[in-house]
C-alpha cells in the first residue's frame, strides 16, 4: 500500500513535468507579454530591452529549464500583470476556488444520488419523468448560460442573491473562508449550483443507470426471496454496489470541476484561480500561467490517488485481493 | 449585553460626530473590465492604472473634465526662456500619511520617474533637469523647446519622498525582480487615498483627510469602491440589481435595455482615441503575394481605392449602433493641433475606387490578409467583417485574421519586424497633443519613432515637419506645421482613419446625481456627485 502511494506520487511528478514541458512550448502562442506590460509609449529599444530581462529571447527548454531550477528552489518568479509573487497570488485565489469546487462537488452528491435513487426506484412516477427532463437541461445548456439565466432570475428580477463577487469572509489566518457566514452563502449559492448542475444530473443519471442494472441481478432476487426489508435491499445492497463507477466518475469529475470553474468564475467574477488564470492568458503573464498548469496537473494526480485508496474503502473484493495476494 | 448597547451607542455617536464634520457618508460603488495593475505611479502607463493614480496622487497640474488644465500642485508657472520653466509649488499641502510637500519631493518624483524601468518616463522624456529655487519654487530646464510641456505635466506624478525612502522604494521595478512596496502602498495628495485593496477583487477609496482642496471638491463621494467584473453580461446585471451605482463600458447591444429600465441612465459621449488601418508601405513584395515581386500598397492609388471602398456611414450606424464619430484625420476633436478642416472622411465611392485599381494595374484585385484586434476596441472584430466585403465589392480578396489583442499587436509590432499587410489599430496620444500621434505612428526616420508605424509610412517633407514641430514654440506657427504635415499624409493616404468610438457609462440615476464624462474612458472620482 505503501509502496503504491510512493509510486503514485513519482509518476505525478512525471506528469508535473510534462504538463510543464508542453505549456511552455504553448506560452509562445499566446504572444508577447511585452506589448502588454509596456505602456503604448515605450520605445522599440525599451520593448527589446525587457524581453531580455525577463528571458523571452531564450529559446522554450532554456525558458522551461530556468522555470524548473527556480521553481525546485521555490521561487516561482512575480507575476508580469501586477508585480507580486505568484505564490502570494495564487494563495489568494486557492480559497476562492477550492470552497466552490467542494460545495459544487458536495452539491451534486447530496442531490444527485438521492434522486437518481429515487428515478431508479420509481421510474414511472411522475416526479422521476420530471427529474429526467429537467436534467436534460443540465446536461445541454452551457455553464455561461446557466450562470447568467440565474444571475437574472435570483439577482436581477427577484433580487434575492447578490450577483457577482465574494464577500462575508472570515480569516482564519491561513485561509478566507466564506462558509461561515450567511453571507458568504449567499454569494456562494450560485456559482457552486451552476457549476454543480453538469455533475449533477450526470451522476443522477449513472446512479439510475447503475440501480437499475443492480436491481436485476440475482443476489437483490435473493435477498427479496429471503424477506429483507426493501430498505435493506435498496440502500444496503443495490446502492452500495453502484458507488464504485460513482467514485470514479466523481473523482475524475472534481478535476473537471476545477477546470470549469474557469468559466463560471468569469461569469460570477468570483476571484479564484480560474478567473486569475484567465486574466492571466489575456496577458500573458506567464509565471501565472506556469504555475497554474502545473498545480492542476498535481490535483489531478492527487485526486486520481484518492479515487484508488476510495476503491479500497468501499470494494470488500479489493481488499481481499491484497491481502490474498499478501499471503502467497 | 448592556456593555455591547453602551458601546453600539458610542459607535453611533462617533459615526454621528464624523458626520456631522463631513456630511453625509456617500459610497459609490463602480465597475469595468479589468483591475489595476498596480499603485506604484511610475510603474505603468495604463489607461485604468492611470486614472486609479490620478484619484490618489497630485501632479504640478490637473487635467479637468473639458481638458484645460488647472493649477494642482503648482500654483503660478511661467516660461523664462525657451528652455526654462519656473514653477511656484502650493504651500501647507500635506501627503496623505501627514508629511508635508515641497519641492524635494518633485525633484525625487522626477528621479523616480525618469528610471529606465519606469513606463511614464515618456511624459518627461524632454526635461533636462529640475532644480530647486526654494522649498516652494522650482525651475525645469527641458532639452530643448518643449512647446507640450505643460500637457505632459498631469502624468508627472508627485511621490513623497521620505516615504518611498524609509519603505526601500526608491528604485522602480517592473516585470522580474523583486515587487515593490510602493506598488502595494499609496501616499499622495490627491483627493482620495486607499483603504484596502484586494488583487482583481476590489479597491476601496476613502477621502484623504490631508487633501488641501477638500473644500473646493466638487464630489460628495466620501468612500468609492472599485470592482473589477470582466464579464460584459454580469456588469448590467450586477447595475441593474443596483449592487453598483455605476459602471462601464456598457455593451453597445445592452445600451437599450439600460435605458428601459427608470433607474438607469447611460452616458454617452465621444472619446479621443481614433481607430484606423493601415498599410505596409515598405516592403518590396507584398506577405500575400510572395513571388509576384509586387507590393500594391506602395501605389498611393491603391491606398485612395482602400479609403474610398470603407462606407464609414455604414459602420457607424450598423457596427457601432449609431455610438461612433466616423473621422477623417489621425486625431480627434480635442486634442492640440486638431483641424475642424481636415476632418471629412474620404468620400465612400466604390466606383472611383475601382477606377483608381485600374489605372494602378490591380483591376483584377489582389490578395491581402487583415489583421485585426477581437478584444482590444469596441465591437473591433465586427467593424473588420464588415469592412471585407466592403474590399470585396471591388474585387480584393481579403482573408480576415482576427485574434487576441496579445497576438495581434506582437503580429503587428516591431518585436516581429511589422509582420503584416494591412491591419487595424487605435491610438489616444498620451500628451493630447497632435505630436506624439507624428512621433509613433506618421513617421519613421528619428530615435524614438514610429514605434507603432507597422506599416512604415514614411514621407520626408512629414519626417522634416514632425522634427520641425517637435521644437518649435511659437503656437501659430506650430498649427500651421502640424496642418500641413496632417494634410499631406492624408493626401499620402498614409492610413485610413475610421471613427473615434464612443463612451458609454451606465450609472444608477436613483443613486447618482451626475459624472462628468471625460473624453477618454475613465472615472475621476472629483467629478462624481451621488444623491
Amino acid at each position: 500500500m505503501f509502496a503504491f502511494i510512493v509510486q503514485r506520487l513519482f509518476q505525478a511528478v512525471l506528469v508535473m513535468l510534462v504538463v510543464g514541458l508542453i505549456s511552455f512550448a504553448l506560452f509562445r502562442f499566446t504572444g508577447d507579454p511585452v506589448n502588454n506590460m509596456l505602456g503604448q509609449e515605450a520605445t522599440i529599444e525599451q520593448r527589446q530591452a525587457l524581453r531580455e530581462k525577463l528571458g523571452l529571447n531564450d529559446p522554450v527548454p532554456m525558458q522551461f529549464f530556468k522555470f524548473l531550477v527556480n521553481a525546485s528552489q521555490g521561487e516561482f518568479g512575480l507575476s508580469y500583470r501586477v508585480g507580486k509573487p505568484v505564490e502570494e497570488l495564487i494563495a489568494t485565489a486557492l480559497p476562492a476556488t477550492l470552497e466552490l469546487v467542494f460545495v459544487s462537488a458536495l452539491m451534486a452528491l447530496l442531490i444527485g444520488v438521492p434522486m437518481g435513487v429515487y428515478t431508479g426506484l420509481k421510474r414511472h412516477a411522475p416526479l422521476s419523468r420530471m427529474f429526467l427532463t429537467v436534467s436534460l437541461v443540465g446536461v445541454s445548456l452551457p455553464t455561461f448560460v446557466i450562470g447568467i439565466l440565474m444571475i437574472l432570475v435570483f439577482g436581477v428580477w427577484l433580487g434575492w442573491l447578490p450577483t457577482f463577487g465574494r464577500q462575508g469572509l472570515v480569516d482564519l489566518g491561513f485561509w478566507e473562508t466564506g462558509l461561515l457566514t450567511l453571507k458568504g452563502w449567499s454569494f456562494l449559492i450560485m456559482p457552486a449550483f451552476t457549476l454543480a448542475l453538469f455533475q449533477l444530473t450526470l451522476i443522477m443519471r449513472l446512479v439510475r443507470a447503475e440501480m437499475l442494472e443492480v436491481l436485476r441481478t440475482d443476489y437483490i432476487k435473493f435477498a427479496k426471496a429471503r424477506g429483507l426489508r426493501n430498505r435493506a435491499i435498496n440502500y444496503g445492497h443495490a446502492l452500495k454496489n453502484t458507488l464504485v463507477p460513482v467514485i470514479t466518475i466523481m473523482g475524475l469529475q472534481v478535476g473537471s470541476l476545477l477546470a470549469f470553474s474557469i468559466i463560471t468564475e468569469t461569469v460570477f467574477a468570483w476571484p479564484g484561480m480560474g478567473r486569475l488564470f484567465l486574466d492571466s492568458i489575456r496577458f500573458v503573464d506567464i509565471p501565472i500561467m506556469s504555475c497554474y498548469l502545473m498545480l492542476m496537473a498535481f490535483f489531478f494526480v492527487i485526486i486520481n490517488l484518492s479515487v484508488d485508496l476510495l476503491y479500497y474503502a468501499v470494494d470488500p473484493r479489493l481488499r481481499a485481493e491484497t491481502l490474498g495476494g499478501a499471503a502467497h | 449585553m448592556r456593555f455591547r448597547t453602551g458601546l453600539m451607542a458610542a459607535a453611533a455617536l462617533a459615526a454621528a460626530v464624523a458626520f456631522a464634520t463631513t456630511g453625509e457618508a456617500k459610497t459609490f460603488r463602480y465597475a469595468t473590465t479589468g483591475d489595476i495593475l498596480g499603485l506604484d505611479p511610475h510603474i505603468n502607463n495604463e489607461g485604468p492604472t492611470n486614472t486609479m493614480k490620478g484619484n490618489i496622487y497630485g501632479s504640478l497640474l490637473h487635467r479637468k473634465a473639458d481638458l484645460s488644465l488647472e493649477p494642482d500642485l503648482a500654483t503660478e508657472w511661467k516660461a523664462v526662456d525657451d528652455t526654462h520653466w519656473r514653477f511656484k509649488l502650493r504651500q501647507g499641502v500635506k501627503f496623505s500619511n501627514g508629511d508635508p510637500f515641497t519641492a524635494d519631493d518633485v525633484i525625487f518624483s522626477f528621479k523616480r520617474q525618469t528610471q529606465e524601468a519606469s513606463d511614464m518616463a515618456f511624459a518627461l522624456s524632454s526635461v533636462k533637469d529640475i532644480k530647486k529655487i526654494s522649498d516652494y519654487e522650482i525651475e525645469i530646464e527641458t532639452k530643448g523647446p518643449d512647446p507640450i510641456l505643460l500637457l505632459n505635466m498631469p502624468n508627472f506624478f508627485i511621490v513623497d519622498k521620505k516615504f518611498m525612502e524609509e519603505n526601500n522604494a526608491v528604485e522602480v521595478v517592473k516585470g522580474a525582480g523583486k515587487t515593490n512596496w510602493a506598488n502595494l502602498h499609496a501616499n499622495g495628495t490627491g483627493p482620495f487615498m486607499v483603504k484596502e485593496w484586494v488583487q482583481d477583487n476590489r479597491l476601496v477609496l476613502e477621502r484623504n483627510p490631508n487633501y488641501w482642496g477638500k473644500d473646493k471638491l466638487e464630489t460628495n463621494v466620501t468612500e468609492a469602491i472599485f470592482t473589477p467584473i470582466p464579464n460584459d453580461a454580469t456588469r448590467v446585471a450586477a447595475l441593474l440589481s443596483g449592487e453598483i451605482d455605476m459602471m462601464y463600458p456598457v455593451p453597445l447591444q445592452d445600451v437599450q435595455r439600460l435605458e428601459s429600465d427608470p433607474n438607469v441612465k447611460v452616458q454617452q459621449g465621444p472619446e479621443l482615441r481614433t481607430i484606423f488601418l493601415g498599410m505596409d508601405q515598405w516592403r518590396k513584395e507584398s506577405l500575400d503575394m510572395p513571388g509576384s515581386g509586387k507590393n500594391p500598397f506602395l501605389d498611393v492609388r491603391v491606398r485612395e481605392a482602400f479609403a474610398h471602398a470603407i462606407d464609414l456611414k455604414a459602420i457607424h450606424r450598423v457596427v457601432m449602433r449609431g455610438a461612433s464619430t466616423p473621422t477623417g484625420e489621425m486625431i480627434a476633436p480635442g486634442i492640440n493641433g486638431f483641424q475642424e478642416d481636415l476632418n471629412t472622411p474620404y468620400k465612400y465611392d466604390p466606383a472611383l475606387s475601382k477606377k483608381l485599381l485600374k489605372e494602378a494595374g490591380y483591376e483584377k484585385g489582389f490578395p491581402v490578409t487583415f489583421d485585426c484586434p477581437n478584444d482590444r476596441y469596441v465591437n473591433d472584430e465586427a467593424i473588420c467583417t464588415a469592412i471585407v466585403p466592403m474590399l470585396e465589392r471591388i474585387g480584393i480578396k481579403v482573408t480576415l485574421n482576427a485574434q487576441t489583442k496579445s497576438l495581434h499587436f506582437n503580429k503587428i509590432g516591431s518585436a516581429s519586424g511589422n509582420n503584416t499587410s494591412f491591419y487595424m489599430l487605435g491610438w489616444t496620444p498620451g500628451s493630447y497633443d497632435a505630436y506624439n500621434v507624428l512621433q509613433n505612428i506618421m513617421t519613421m526616420d528619428g530615435a524614438g519613432q514610429g514605434a507603432w508605424n507597422c506599416g512604415r509610412y514614411s514621407n520626408p517633407k512629414v519626417e522634416q515637419l514632425t522634427d520641425q514641430i517637435a521644437v518649435t514654440v511659437d503656437e501659430k506657427k506650430r498649427n500651421e506645421m502640424i496642418h500641413e504635415a496632417f494634410k499631406i499624409h492624408k493626401d499620402d493616404v498614409g492610413h485610413i482613419p475610421l471613427h473615434q468610438q464612443a463612451l458609454a457609462w451606465g450609472y444608477r440615476s436613483d443613486k447618482v446625481a451626475k459624472i462628468i464624462q471625460r473624453p477618454f474612458n475613465d472615472v475621476d472620482l472629483r467629478y462624481v456627485t451621488m444623491k
